[in-house]
């Protein structure tokens, strides 16, 4: 098995692709396939040499330096043709839900996001969570000529091989695509809360039901001696300030407890928390995925539970 | 401008999912449905839009005969007419062949800006916006969190990235463009909007109108399961003050705060 793997360059090599090197690694090993790693950057390519690859492609267009959608789809569209790999593995970035669905449109072969988990069975199949985690579906190729992107957290890159992996340069031909022109990225200022000091975070979801119930939290969080923290649907409810947010698109914390309220623990809260080190959850539904990641669980309603704690505390 | 807005029916948040007898699909006989909630934030953007800038907006739906109702809801809000490609064969494609039956539907429309939901409830692929936008060879956008009008030809849109950077992006028309929830509030439907909805165009369109019989895909669902909970969860047990009095034991005694 022929298996590519898009190595995504920011400052650094961006983590998740390394993951879905590590993924990709497996595979191989699973399949007595080789590996390919591909690149825009020749930046990456300097630690790439020292993983257990068969070659690293590096495509090093001055094109190619800031991330445009455009230019990335038709350059590594130009790589999949030419290498006709089974498999490509990509990290599911923000970056790489922006353009990946092109390139799968572009190369009319299927694309698989958020993966989280990958074997081989007789043929490739693919674990992703469906409704938000309280399901999850195999999925499975008969013929490979497929784009993979796993959800961060898939594989460890503690478990990535060693060894050495040698450097090709390949040309490509970018046509001007001045239709689409980034900016600089910027940080908007926000309110100023640092959850990732805080020693406890209580946090809220959906099942805090309405924004009446919030004071109540604030109350336990203040008697707690917590930070209070949301998953972002409150956030976009405008119930408590973004900058609260926990989750992909918010804060990464790790506090000494975490005590989450009403969160279902969609995948994007989760990346967001799961460092943390004792995680006690209360959710009514006893399927929700915020389970997975507990050290303590209440299957129960919160409006019920946090008057009683407060009495108590 | 003229506004498409790609819209999904989805089970309720609280609508159990239940996996059906042949192992590989989610079985909807009891299931109740709403508007794809990422959607709803498309949809308001769109008509924001045409308030500030006039124009038209079009809703457009893929599904059984129930997914109507996200069209009428999204009428009832402000849309003008409705697309609903109707087809029983359609529900469970692939993003993939999903986004080539959206794209044939609405490729004649000539739409100045495509939008949609980040991500759907159910599936979740995140995926057809994006793949609309390469079919119909338009720019796009994804995660979007502002959209600016330029002018006829031109739009600036601000992009979430990871852990909360952000990017102003400018894009040619037409553009595909899939929006952040929570960038705005949307809205209520109104009585008098709920009472015009008869009045305003519905086109109804089916595969074999499409030219569309069957996709060969080359991937395929093998099995649905509920995931196997880890084992190293303690679970605290009771009336709601046991339970509140075991959690004061926790929070004081084994973690000291």
């Amino acid at each position: 098995m022929k298996i590519l793997t898009f190595i995504q360059f920011d400052d650094s090599i961006n983590n998740i692709s390394l993951e879905a090197l590590v993924g990709a690694q497996k595979l191989a090993s699973d399949t007595g396939g080789s590996i390919t790693a591909v690149t825009f950057s020749s930046d990456a390519s300097k630690e790439l040499i020292n993983y257990d690859l068969a070659k690293i492609l590096v495509a090093d267009h001055p094109n190619l330096k800031d991330y445009n959608p455009l230019n990335f789809t038709s350059a590594l569209a130009q790589i999949i043709n030419s290498e006709s790999p089974d498999i490509v593995f990509f990290g599911h970035t923000y970056e790489a839900r922006d353009w990946l669905p092109r390139l799968s449109a572009r190369l009319d072969r299927p694309l698989i996001t958020d993966c989280i988990d990958c074997k081989n069975e007789h043929g490739v199949v693919l674990t992703r969570p469906l409704y938000q985690g309280k399901i999850y579906s195999d999925i499975k190729t008969d013929s490979g000529q497929i784009l993979v992107a796993f959800q961060p957290g898939t594989f460890k890159i503690d478990n990535l091989i060693n060894g050495t992996a040698p450097i090709e340069n390949i040309e490509i031909d970018l046509s001007d695509s001045s239709s689409i022109s980034n900016g600089e990225k910027f940080q908007e200022s926000s309110g100023g809360v640092d959850l990732t000091t805080a020693e406890t975070i209580v946090t809220i979801g959906r099942g805090i039901g309405k924004e009446e119930n919030i004071p109540m939290v604030e109350e336990l969080a203040s008697k707690m001696g917590a930070q209070l923290g949301a998953s972002r649907p409150i956030v976009d409810a405008n119930w408590i300030d973004h900058s609260r947010q926990v989750g992909s698109s918010g804060q990464t914390v790790a506090p000494k407890v975490y005590f989450a309220l009403g969160i279902s623990g969609a995948i994007q809260h989760l990346v967001g928390m799961k460092g943390s080190k004792n995680i006690v959850a209360i959710n009514k539904d006893e399927n929700a995925p915020i389970f997975d990641v507990a050290d303590y669980g209440v299957v129960g309603d919160i409006h019920e539970i946090i008057p009683k704690l407060i009495e108590k505390l | 401008m003229k506004i498409c807005v790609l819209i999904k029916q989805v089970p309720n948040e609280d609508s159990p999912v239940v996996i059906g007898s042949d192992g590989i699909s989610v079985n909807n006989e009891n299931t109740t449905f709403t508007t794809n909630e990422s959607d709803t934030y498309a949809l308001e953007e769109a008509l924001l839009l045409k308030e500030k800038h006039g124009g038209e907006v079009v809703v457009c739906s893929l599904g059984g005969d129930s997914a109507s109702q996200v069209i009428k809801d999204s009428l009832a809000k402000g849309g003008d007419r409705g697309i609903m490609i109707n087809d029983p064969h359609f529900e469970n494609l692939p993003p993939l062949e999903l986004a080539k039956v959206i794209s044939k539907a609405i490729e004649n429309e000539a739409f100045d800006l495509i939008l949609s939901g980040t991500q759907s409830a159910d599936a979740g692929y995140s995926q057809v916006g994006v793949l609309v936008a390469e079919m119909l060879k338009t720019t796009h956008s994804a995660l979007v969190a502002e959209i600016e009008i330029l002018n006829d030809t031109t739009i600036k849109v601000k992009r979430e990235l990871e852990g909360g950077w952000f990017q102003w992006s400018e894009l040619s028309l037409p553009a595909s463009l899939s929006i952040q929830s929570g960038i705005n509030k949307p809205r209520y439907a109104t009585l008098k909007g709920i009472m015009g909805v008869k009045r305003k165009t519905v086109d109804t369109v089916s595969a074999t109108e499409l030219g569309i019989d069957s996709f060969e895909t080359t991937s395929h669902v093998s099995s649905m399961y509920v995931p196997e909970k880890s084992n190293n969860v303690t679970y605290l047990e009771g009336s709601a003050d046991d339970i509140a009095d075991k959690l004061v034991d926790l929070f004081k005694n084994e973690f000291n705060i």
